[in-house]
């Protein structure tokens, strides 16, 4: 595909006109926002909020000298990593069965879509009702044998509460991408594998699974692009990031800090390094989509 | 299929029937409990698997609001339903209009700056909404745009998926159509509206059902820019009615406003099915 037309309009103010409207609105609610939030970053403003002064980096030192702000690191890192995992392996293993069977795949396919309409809030909502310590359905069941769910009280529940609801959520896209994946991996390689005496398993696993790679990873980064920020409305909905603070993730702990808590300079500084953190994310991912194009 | 093994084909319908199931069971759940009483779900513990005689009942209330069992007032979600109807289709079509826009200048047109402004859009796709959420938040109010839809929407525009998804369109479309509109004397804009908008309907509904769901399914934003009532959107409306605790809650209206929240989507993405699955796919190659 051409990367620059040929054939081109000559105009002098016509392209400015087109483009204005876009311009406009990034410049003000993009770059100014993400400018104020990197100048507030190095800002400090006392408790009354009457006088500012500059700090440099002073922000950025006490929030990793902040052992809840490492806490909440740690809390996010291991939730994006079950949210991933989780949420890739039930999702492959749905579309490799699909992509198997001849009968019923596209009804199997529509079943499997709808939660992609689902708000995140909705899914903490829904989950949250199953898993309700008197009234849920699911921690009923649990307690018959034997388990005592309490979010409200136990934090690994909490966390295993908010990944189901943030890996439920998520099934229907990974399950796309895989579908995708799979069905434009060519019949022959598949047939070949199969002449030479390689049965599904292991044709699944020398030959469907690493031409996976490339949707495997785009959607590794995804997912975690959307533990890290998408997640914020399951978590509020599903534990308030409690029980004590154990599922507070870092968009969560941002919104905290800058709306209830207040403090100006210690939010602003969160913004920049998730900003850091997502932009690393998206070069990673661009990286990998460039090199795919080559080959 | 490779070979014939009804072992493993009947083993692959056992894994998906379960796969639906756990996927569907939150939903059945939840809508078998919209049916019921505020009461019977709380006292039976856990609630009955099967539909109760309360349906009309339950979705009146959390349409047109109510009283709850403890003479709290339960805010009608009928309004909110139409906040989000109208921010998700601002959101939708604004980002729709400014990136055709776009897209076309940065394609069909050369002109000074061209470069950085592309790399300024190109930028945006990087930053989410959440990360940045005080500093946008205080634009918003200095430029007094709380509680108005201008507010909740337009914000939220700002983003670059769209422009690239046309732009990759545009750069596709044969040369050869644009020396032919230009042979028979017309201009920009006539191509543009004549030539280059009918080719771009697939494109333009897949993104819409895309944008349709992000724009319904916004949560964060809201819940800063919307203090007054009369511009919340549903899915905030739902997260308002949790305060009473697991037993105080009035699930049966929440669960009512739940399946409302979820049905509007729902019915765009099955409803669109095919092209939801282009704009899936494309909007983020």
């Amino acid at each position: 595909m051409a990367v620059e037309k040929r054939v081109l309009f000559r105009s002098r103010g016509l392209p400015w006109l087109l483009i204005a409207p876009q311009m406009a609105i990034v410049l003000v609610f993009f770059f100014w926002p993400t400018g104020q939030a990197l100048y507030q970053s190095l800002l400090s403003q006392d408790a009354f909020g009457t006088s500012t002064e500059f700090v440099g980096l002073e922000n950025f030192s006490r929030l990793f000298g902040d052992e809840l702000y490492l806490a909440s690191f740690k809390t996010t890192a291991v939730f994006s990593l079950l949210v991933a995992v989780i949420g890739l392996s039930i999702a492959l293993l749905l579309a490799a069965m699909v992509d198997r069977v001849s009968r019923g795949s596209r009804l199997y396919t529509t079943l499997l879509i709808w939660p992609y309409a689902v708000a995140p809030v909705i899914a903490g909502v829904l989950w949250l009702f199953l898993f309700a310590p008197t009234a849920g359905v699911v921690s009923h069941a649990l307690r018959k044998i034997g388990i005592e769910w309490n979010h409200l009280l136990n934090a690994d529940h909490a966390m295993a509460l908010i990944v189901m609801a943030a890996v439920w959520k998520q099934i229907s896209y990974n399950f796309l991408f895989f579908l995708a994946g799979l069905q434009s991996i060519p019949k022959s390689l598949i047939e070949a594998a199969a002449i030479d005496g390689a049965g599904p398993w292991r044709r699944f696993w020398t030959v469907v699974f690493p031409l996976l790679s490339p949707t495997t990873f785009f959607l590794l980064v995804i997912n975690v692009v959307y533990a890290f920020f998408d997640t914020f409305a399951i978590i509020d909905a599903a534990t308030q990031g409690g029980p004590g603070k154990e599922t507070s993730i870092l968009v969560y702990k941002l919104y905290h800090d800058g709306f209830k808590g207040l403090d100006l300079g210690g939010s602003a500084a969160q913004s920049v390094v998730l900003m850091v953190i997502v932009i690393t994310l998206t070069m990673i991912q661009f990286r990998y989509v460039e090199k795919r194009v080559q080959y | 299929m490779v070979e014939r093994r009804p072992l493993g084909t009947a083993l692959a319908h056992l894994v998906l029937i379960l796969g639906v199931s756990v996927v569907g069971f939150p939903l059945i759940v939840t809508f078998i409990a919209s049916t019921q009483t505020a009461e019977q779900i709380v006292q039976q513990a856990p609630m009955s698997l099967w539909p109760g005689t309360n349906l009309l009942e339950s979705y009146r209330t959390a349409l047109f609001g109510g009283q709850s069992s403890y003479g709290s007032r339960i805010a009608p979600v009928a309004p909110m339903m139409w906040v989000s109807l109208v921010s998700a289709v601002c959101i939708a079509l604004g980002k729709i209009t400014i990136s055709l826009l776009s897209a076309f200048a940065f394609v069909y047109f050369r002109f000074p700056g061209r470069g950085l402004c592309f790399w300024m859009v190109f930028v945006t796709l990087m930053l989410p909404v959440e990360v940045r959420i005080s500093p946008t938040y205080e634009v918003v109010a200095s430029l007094g745009l709380l509680n108005s839809f201008a507010g909740l929407t337009v914000p939220l525009i700002a983003s670059a998926t769209a422009t690239f998804l046309f732009r990759q369109f545009f750069l596709t479309v044969p040369d050869e159509l644009t020396e032919a509109a230009r042979i028979d004397g017309a201009g920009p804009m006539r191509f543009f509206i004549d030539v280059l908008l009918p080719l771009s309907v697939t494109s333009i509904a897949a993104l819409f059902v895309i944008q349709f769901i992000y724009g319904w399914n916004q949560y964060l934003w809201p819940l800063l820019v919307s203090t007054d009532e009369s511009r919340y959107p549903i899915v905030m409306g739902i997260r308002r009615m949790l305060a009473g605790g697991d037993a105080a809650n009035e699930w049966n209206v929440i669960m009512a406003t739940a399946i409302l929240a979820t049905l509007p989507p729902a019915l765009i993405v099955l409803g669109m099915q095919k092209w939801f699955v282009k704009g899936l796919v494309e909007t983020e190659k």
